[in-house]
């Protein structure tokens, strides 16, 4: 049987995470290679880099990073951020990266997540969605929209909809981020997390508003999500992979262990 | 040398780091003489087996992997890898190499989900899942039956004999993950992506003398 996957995401601006992780003696590493390192050896399934870094002259810094994130981490790992062409997801599927995530490009053209399906096979191309809840509106019959620029823009795109149209389109996974949950760490959104999946045959991420390991519990079983993103919950140090996992395998959520020493570590 | 053979099919650039991680030198190629002249030979891959045996008969290499199965150089197929190794796939309906009877089968896409409720699993089959180990294999050595590995496919190898059959995983369906024959062992999944017992899979094929 599958398992559930457990994602921490980085974001990661001009080569630097933005939230260093903090341990117990203070230290506070900022470099997203060594926090790579960290989390694949604690146990993460697989690992999202998001970039945010303004300048796209800058962009080839994170192309660096991915080259060395390769080197270091030997699970799947995705880069989201300003992919805008299909020589930006060739760039970072070169540079290492398992997959790539495209958000707000494709929302403006469609066409891009064909392309890079038929370019590097569907199983490269994540479609990120940055969702808002609006009720009763018009055009948006399941009451989610697509949003874009963090949550600013409405895009008068239905949320299943447009899942269902990058599925179409050859999207091999989705990344689901509730903009109205992100932040909180009062849960996913459960709804809308539910309503994507069911309707969808590819997995679902869920993200945006994890907080306690009984969130990730909950989307993993009632939101019927495929994996769950988390952030804060793990960089700030108040969780550790391996105790998220444990309290996923109480609670009978298939989690992949993570305490198995093969000998294989990083000197 | 390790020959890690590009026959235009994905990334082989994480497989040959996870080879140089583990202190072994290798080249990524697509000279069959090359790879004749390899002490040892991988082959991994994503995509469709049809392109895949397609840029092989091109290049040569369909019958300089032939080759180099019939001359007992260790070989390691990887996710495609692992299906054209059969008489047959029934992705396209393609030819493949030959070397274990058998065909690669696709996943139906009718399997009930597992979380209870209706609908369906997902194909492609996705993530990290299990393997129990059905036969013994020196590539095993130090892998546990709590290890999981990640998986990305929709097609999956179905040898005609069992005896071809190392370790199975459970997906709607048991499948054979793992699957060899004399020199030739491979692994549906993705050796250079499942971390440490991956990485230890990959090791033990480094430095297996196949008797």
């Amino acid at each position: 049987m599958l398992s559930k996957r457990i994602i921490p995401c980085l974001d990661v601006r001009e080569g630097r995470t933005t939230k260093g992780i903090k341990f117990e003696n203070n230290i506070e590493i900022g470099d997203p290679v060594e926090m790579a390192r960290f989390y694949y050896e604690a146990g993460a399934d697989e690992l999202v880099f998001y970039d945010i870094t303004a300048s796209h002259e800058k962009r080839n810094i994170m192309i660096d990073v991915v080259k060395k994130v390769a080197r270091t981490i030997f699970i799947p790992f995705s880069v989201g951020g300003g992919i805008r062409t299909l020589e930006d997801m060739r760039a970072v599927l070169l540079a290492g990266a398992e997959k790539v995530s495209v958000n707000s490009a494709a929302v403006k053209n469609p066409d891009i997540i064909s392309q890079g399906a038929r370019a590097f096979g569907n199983q490269c191309v994540v479609l990120g969605m940055d969702v808002k809840h609006v009720g009763e509106k018009q055009g948006i019959p399941s009451g989610y929209e697509i949003v874009i620029n963090g949550g600013r823009t409405y895009m008068g795109m239905d949320a299943l909809e447009w899942a269902k149209k990058g599925q179409a389109l050859g999207a091999g996974e989705i990344c689901l981020n509730s903009i109205d949950a992100d932040g909180t760490k009062d849960g996913y959104e459960m709804t809308l997390t539910r309503m994507i999946s069911e309707n969808v045959n590819i997995p679902v991420i869920a993200s945006g508003g994890a907080g306690t390991p009984g969130h990730l519990a909950e989307v993993l079983t009632h939101g019927r999500a495929d994996a769950a993103l988390i952030a804060s919950m793990v960089h700030f140090g108040t969780y550790t992979i391996a105790e998220i996992k444990s309290f996923l395998n109480r609670r009978g959520v298939k989690v992949r262990k993570t305490e198995i020493d093969h000998g294989l570590s990083h000197s | 040398m390790i020959a890690i053979v590009d026959y235009g099919a994905g990334n082989l650039t994480s497989v040959a780091r996870a080879v140089s991680f583990l202190s072994f030198d290798s080249v990524i190629t697509d000279d069959p003489a090359k790879i004749m002249a390899a002490d040892r030979v991988i082959f991994p891959g994503v995509g469709a087996a049809g392109a895949a045996m397609e840029v092989m008969a091109q290049r040569g290499l369909d019958d300089a992997l032939k080759e180099v199965f019939a001359a007992g150089i260790p070989m390691l197929g990887i996710c495609v890898g692992c299906q054209i190794i059969m008489d047959t796939s029934q992705e396209n309906n393609t030819s493949c190499l030959g070397l274990i009877p058998g065909r690669a089968r696709a996943f139906s896409d009718t399997m009930p989900a597992d979380h209870g409720g209706d609908g369906f699993l997902k194909v492609p089959h996705m993530g990290w899942n299990g393997l129990e180990v059905v036969r013994d294999h020196p590539l095993f050595a130090g892998v546990g039956r709590e290890d999981e590995f990640y998986f990305v496919h929709s097609y999956y190898p179905d040898p005609d004999s069992k005896d071809a059959v190392f370790g199975t995983t459970d997906y709607g369906i048991s499948f054979a993950s793992a699957v060899g024959k004399d020199n030739l062992f491979a692994t549906q999944f993705h050796l250079e992506k499942s971390g440490k017992p991956g990485l230890l899979i990959l090791k033990n094929f480094c430095e297996w003398t196949p008797c």
